[in-house]
């Protein structure tokens, strides 16, 4: 386990959020602390992509507000916000399939200081993802799942993120692949990037990250380090099937 | 046009045109495959493109190509300003508006056009337009040559822009998935404006060149609206090398047309293809 620096980087204080007139997201405050690996749990519609979402500024929140390295961000547009430094991997991939995987690495690298760091790194990436080195001349759309994913992941770090936001990279993916990219997610961490992490699986994304917020209708239902969240009666009741004895 | 003798003229007279109804054709399958905005003064832009060539060319004896460098940054301001507060504000509201808008500076160029210029015809008659060459013992207008020669520069130009460019990247991702493009700080609102910029300058181009080809009246944007429409419907809306090829087969088309029923009724042909193209392969030969 790495020692986690307390600084805190991202902080979301008491937002509400809207599409249109629905009400998805209710006085939710999250910590994101620098250097962390963070993971965001919760069924389905309980309002995980709204939250990245919003954090990405393609949403805006009603009441509260967002607060990164000390800026307010929760008025700013979303290419201001992925110019601070925070990068989505988005729900479903959503590589340009029409496109090459070199292509889709280098659109990655579209915004203002990343584009100068744009070889530098594309290396990284193929470190972190050597298939994508073999096959950067493909059509995205060849590609497997998996590296699908990969792309993904590997167009967001062309950004030069600070902050990795990831939406259900794990939907429709084999175990063991599953496992290849969280070990490239760590790797990607070591090197001083900050991962907040959406996911529905609690058993397996309780074994990854370092803490985790658990969203239930668009609320945070509880928080804390996956150890304490593990031992949760409230957890182990709704995710795990232990029936836990109240005494 | 009435050609004698036989029908390797008009077929070459026609793909020569095609690079002219493809020069034209290209700013509004970029539009189209962008911001999925049909623009109905795309025509009129064209000839606008034709006047500003005519006022250069009239007032301070500028060769009508050479005035590109002065019309090009015009219309490309100009174009990144419509769609900036015009279309890109419409467009937040609902996406049926900007085509009722596309139609008002339709009509208010055509207006323009009639008042400053009359609606007497014109056209940009330079020393080599009217000249001619030869292809074996063919001869053809020299003025058809530089149709064909700009069509393709300008369609590979684009290909390459759209491809090589980050800008040209960015416009390409925006037209795929707006989304996605914004999650990769792209902001979408500047890069429409520069789609609707670079769709003008085409314009402007295509404006020059259809003006040494044809005469041109304040109206005539219409008619070359509908011509664009049938390229880009042959060709497939979107992409560029399938809109050149449309324009093409577009002009071939009538050419022939015109030799085999005579040249009132050339553009019935061309009509007939794209109704044929669009009942049985709606998205174009070349489209996705
Ligand atoms: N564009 C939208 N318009 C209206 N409601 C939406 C929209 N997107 C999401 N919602 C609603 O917001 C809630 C949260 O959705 P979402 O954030 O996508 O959940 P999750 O990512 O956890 O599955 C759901 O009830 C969903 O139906
Ligand atoms: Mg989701």
């Amino acid at each position: 386990m790495h020692k986690i620096d307390n600084e805190v980087m991202l902080k979301i204080e008491h937002i509400d959020v809207f599409h249109g007139t629905f009400q998805a997201l209710w006085d939710v405050s999250i910590e994101v602390r620098k250097g962390e690996m963070l993971a965001l749990i919760g069924a389905n519609t309980s309002g995980k992509t709204t939250l990245l979402d919003t954090i990405s500024g393609l949403l805006h929140p009603a009441r509260g507000r967002i607060e990164f390295q000390g800026v307010d961000i929760s008025r700013m547009d979303p290419y201001e916000i992925v110019s601070l430094g925070i990068t989505q991997v988005p729900e479903g991939r959503c590589i340009f399939p029409e496109m090459t995987v070199i292509d889709n690495l280098v659109i990655g690298s579209y915004c203002g200081a990343a584009r100068k760091r744009k070889d530098e790194n594309l290396k990284k990436v193929f470190e972190h993802f050597p298939k994508l080195k073999e096959r950067q001349k493909q059509v995205a759309k060849t590609l497997s799942g998996g590296e699908q994913q990969m792309l993904a992941i590997g167009r967001g770090l062309m950004s030069d993120p600070k902050l990795m936001l990831i939406d259900e990279m794990s939907l429709g993916l084999a175990p063991i692949v599953i496992d290849e990219i969280f070990k490239a997610l760590k790797s990607i961490k070591e090197k001083g990037i900050t991962i907040l992490f959406v996911e529905q699986n609690v058993k397996r994304t309780l074994q990854e990250a370092e803490r985790a917020y658990i969203l239930e209708n668009g609320r945070v239902a509880l928080s804390g380090t996956t150890e304490e969240l593990r031992e949760e009666d409230k957890v182990k009741k709704a995710y795990f099937g232990v029936e836990v004895c109240e005494t | 046009m009435i050609y004698g003798g036989d029908i390797i003229t008009p077929i070459l007279m026609g793909i020569m045109l095609g690079g002219l109804y493809a020069l034209i054709a290209l700013g509004l399958s970029l539009v189209f495959g962008v911001m999925r905005l049909i623009n109905l003064a795309h025509g009129d832009f064209v000839v606008m493109g034709s006047y500003i060539g005519y006022a250069l060319m009239r007032n301070f004896g500028i060769d009508p190509i050479l005035g590109l460098i002065i019309s090009i940054p015009v219309m490309f301001v100009l174009g990144f300003f419509i769609q900036k507060y015009l279309m890109g504000r419409a467009f937040a509201i609902a996406s049926e508006i900007p085509l009722i808008i596309a139609f008002g500076i339709s009509l208010i160029i055509q207006n323009a056009h009639q008042i400053i210029w009359t609606p007497l015809s014109r056209a940009l008659n330079t020393p080599y337009s009217h000249m001619s060459f030869h292809i074996g013992e063919r001869q053809f207008p020299v003025s058809y040559l530089l149709d064909f020669v700009a069509g393709i520069l300008i369609m590979l130009f684009l290909r390459w822009f759209l491809k090589r460019t980050y800008l040209g990247m960015a416009i390409t991702a925006a037209s795929q998935d707006k989304r996605v493009a914004q999650l990769m700080g792209i902001n979408t609102g500047r890069v429409y404006g520069y789609a609707f910029a670079i769709a003008m300058v085409s314009a402007a181009i295509a404006g020059v060149f259809l003006g040494m080809t044809f005469p041109f009246t304040p109206t005539s944007g219409i008619s070359f609206l509908t011509i664009a429409f049938g390229t880009v419907v042959i060709g497939g809306l979107g992409s560029m090398l399938g809109t050149f090829i449309g324009g093409i087969i577009l002009g071939v088309v009538q050419t022939i047309g015109g030799y085999l029923f005579g040249p009132a009724s050339q553009m019935l042909l061309v009509y007939i293809i794209v109704l044929v193209i669009l009942a049985i392969r709606p998205q174009g030969l070349f489209g996705k």
